[in-house]
């Protein structure tokens, strides 16, 4: 039976913490555990659209938050939900949408707006397969969107990604209090697994505090008409907005990466992973450990800001990375960017829905760490798996050329 | 917001550098006595409205419910008051 | 600070008696609207309406993508810019999380009537409980005149050069109509800019409108037919014969629904263009 610690619930807390917290267990639907922990942070309005996988959380807060009195929406469609977001949120209410990939696609047009115009809301994604109508299957091919683009224009968003579904109850929290600290959009991203899946979680929620706005529309009455806008037809005053929202980025990243480190102490190698793929992976280290090779965990919570410094700082000791992602491979670019080719990076994953095996990492491990074990490649319908992967790269895994430091 | 007419008298009180030159109060006046004053032009760059014969208006205001610009304060005089 | 002009001289007399002013809802600000566009008359009547209904301190616009994406800066209430045609959406919103609210959007017809059609008819559908200003001058403004949905069979654009060709383009949509067949509208009128005794009439339209939110009614949309003097390539007072013509024949005037939702308890009054009594309003 692993521990807390090992599946990622209960970051930070004490023995004492986490022996009241077993006491309070609850077996809870993902889904279901991310919409009462946003109905506990005092979401006053939700706006959904029915999609697999996360509709879940869209009837969850259908029944709770009519029971509290709160506003629940099923929008005509997720162009719908995130307008009526947009318009609650700038009234200055503490507002979520939750959606899947196809869905979080058509949001991207509220989401620049809400980014330019500085409106706080929440925005789950549980990822699913694409590109297009794709599949349901568990997926992180949104990194790009969330973290590279998604909206047109020059912003980002913070990005929180959590490995359980304990762990994803408690960045909720974060969220809304990030959302409204920096006046942006905050985006929470997990997979279908982690919304599907249920686990044993801690009913201790957290309710963060409220805050006055002076820019939310109320209605002018004894004060100055307020306006929540983004745009801005002269360039000079465009570009000193673009300015502060640039200024507001570096504020972000300077004070909220977040990322776990696990058995890296003594670590030659290190496997950086998020969401599901690090719970495979936090498997093929142990077994990994069993054979000799000394691997941890490096693992970003905040997809943006990433944790570039701290994965560069890392990669100073390390005889390679692995990153192992549920998509072609767009976070390890990021991971390539911070190691500034320090040591080899190398790729494995998997698409349509599948799941890395703890095995298949392993595998990749160990080609990785120079254990010429063979590893068959997995059985797939009609093809070998080397053929998703570069082809001049040993087995079914990428590694760079380039030796060590 | 105390408005007061304009002296010396005159039943409309026009803000000359909002008004467009459109003409749509011109039309609309029953009295015709509405003009632009083809021989100036207000900062916009239009020739603005002027009023040509201010005793044969009659304060009906139908200027000011045309307008787009809202350029018109309009104000009756007391002998008119009856009517 | 504008120049007046006194006219010729005649007595002052301190007993003059006001007839009309701008609201102070308006602001004292020239707009960017054409020479003789309907926005500006639609503005200022509902700068009027918002007056004598003691609204302006409860008011939360919406602002749509369009020649009227900056009404806020000519009308003095609190203002949240819409994606275009979300702006029945972003209302919604507002709407659901601030009951106390009186919620307005401000729409032109490529707004509601292309982009924005799925939001405006749900919103319609659900019943939302806000009043919506329609601006249909069969035509793309502010990107350069182009077709609109509701553009002429006929009509040159910059996009339909040649005419509007049923055959290519389809008909000009009569959303209004469509709308008021929803249970959820409580109110659905169209009026035009086109005179004087139209603006009356469109104004208590728009007061009509204000007031089924205000009595909790239900959706409430008024639709201004109004003029592009630009895009149709004629004089405004071109431009207003063409409204009272063929347009008016595609889309007929009058309330096209009144489902009597909510008891009329404001009664018209202040210091603007009193609304003259009209059968149908």
């Amino acid at each position: 039976m692993k521990t807390e610690r090992e599946i990622g619930v209960g970051d930070g807390r004490t023995e004492a913490e986490l022996e009241a917290g077993r006491r309070s267990r609850v077996l809870m639907k993902g889904n279901e555990a991310i919409a009462e922990a946003a109905i506990q942070a005092g979401c006053d309005a939700y706006f959904g659209y029915p999609i697999t996988p996360q509709a879940e959380l869209l009837e969850w807060m259908a029944r709770r938050m009519l029971e509290l009195g709160r506003v629940f929406v099923q929008a005509e469609s997720e162009l719908g939900a995130i307008n009526m977001a947009l318009g609650a949120a700038a009234t200055g209410a503490r507002v979520m949408v939750s959606s899947s990939s196809p869905g979080i696609s058509l949001m991207a047009e509220a989401m620049s707006y809400m980014a330019g115009s500085g409106t706080p809301m929440v925005l789950v994604n549980i990822m699913r397969a694409g590109p297009g109508l794709g599949g349901i299957g568990p997926s992180q091919s949104d990194y790009f969107q969330a973290t590279k683009g998604h909206g047109h224009g020059d912003y980002r968003v913070p990005v929180l990604a959590p490995a359980s579904i304990g762990e994803a109850m408690e960045l909720l929290a974060s969220s809304f209090e990030m959302a409204e600290r920096y006046r942006t959009p905050v985006m929470l991203v997990a997979d279908g697994i982690l919304g599907q899946a249920m686990e044993p979680v801690d009913l201790r929620f957290r309710t963060p505090e409220r805050h006055a706005f002076d820019w939310a529309l109320t209605g002018a009455a004894g004060r100055p008409a307020r306006i929540i806008k983004s745009i801005d037809l002269d360039p000079e005053v465009l570009e000193k907005r673009n300015l502060d929202l640039q200024h507001k980025y570096r504020e972000i990243a300077r004070h909220e990466v977040r990322w776990e480190a696990w058995q890296l102490d003594d670590a030659e190698f290190a496997i950086v992973a998020y969401g599901t793929a690090a719970r495979v992976a936090r498997t093929a280290i142990t077994r990994a450990r069993e054979r000799g090779i000394k691997v941890g965990l490096f693992r970003p919570i905040t997809l943006w800001p990433f944790p570039e410094r701290e994965l560069a700082r890392l990669s100073r000791r390390l005889g390679g990375i692995l990153t192992v992602e549920l998509s072609s491979g767009q976070m390890v670019e990021d991971v390539r960017l911070a190691v500034e080719g320090r040591c080899p990076v190398a790729f494995h994953g998997r698409m349509g829905g599948l799941v890395p095996t703890p095995d298949e990492v392993l595998g990749a491990l160990k080609a990785l760490s120079g254990h010429h074990a063979h590893t068959p490649p997995p059985r797939v319908r009609g093809y070998e798996a080397t053929e998703l992967f570069e082809p001049d790269y040993p087995a079914h895994s990428g590694a760079r050329r380039g030796g060590r430091r | 917001m105390t408005l007061r007419p304009p002296v010396p008298w005159a039943p409309l009180l026009i803000a000359e550098d909002h008004c467009k030159g459109c003409e749509l109060c011109v039309a609309a006046c029953p009295k015709a006595v509405l003009a632009l004053d083809r021989g100036r032009v207000n900062l916009l760059g239009y020739h603005p409205i002027r009023l040509t014969d201010p005793a044969a208006c009659t304060s009906c205001a139908f200027c000011a419910r045309v307008c787009p610009d809202a350029v018109f304060i309009v104000w009756a005089a007391p002998r008119e008051a009856g009517r | 600070m504008t120049l007046h002009t006194p006219g010729s001289a005649t007595p002052a007399t301190a007993a003059a008696r006001l007839i009309y002013h701008k609201p102070d809802v308006l602001l004292d600000r020239s707009t960017h609207y054409c020479p003789g566009c309907g926005h500006g008359i639609v503005h200022r009547l509902l700068a009027e309406v918002l007056t004598e209904l003691d609204l302006p301190a409860h008011t939360i616009a919406v602002a749509p993508v369009g020649c009227a994406v900056f009404a806020y800066d000519y009308l003095n209430v609190d203002f949240v810019e819409a994606p275009h045609g979300r702006a029945p959406a972003v209302a919604t919103g507002i709407r659901r999380v601030r009951p106390e609210a009186f919620v307005l959007t401000y729409q032109g017809d490529g707004d509601l009537a292309a982009i924005g059609t799925a939001e405006i008819v749900h919103a319609a559908a659900r019943g939302e409980r806000i009043t919506a200003i329609f601006v249909n001058n069969g035509i793309y403004g502010m990107t350069g005149g182009q077709m609109a949905p509701t553009t002429l069979l006929g009509q040159r654009t910059t996009s339909s050069p040649n005419g509007r060709d049923a055959a290519l383009m389809g008909y000009p949509i009569r959303i209004t109509e469509m709308l008021a067949q929803l249970p959820g509208v409580a109110y659905a009128a169209r009026g035009t800019v086109a005179d004087v005794p139209a603006i009356g009439r469109l104004k208590a339209m728009i007061k009509r409108a204000c007031q089924i939110q205000l009595n909790s009614g239900g959706f409430a949309i008024v639709e201004a037919l109004s003029n592009c003097p630009v895009g149709w390539g004629m004089t405004p007072l071109q431009s207003l014969e063409h409204l009272k013509g063929p347009v008016v024949d595609a889309y007929p005037l009058g309330v096209i629904v009144d489902r009597g939702l909510g008891a009329d308890t404001h009664p018209a009054a202040g210091t603007a263009c009193p609304a003259p009594s009209h059968p149908e309003a």
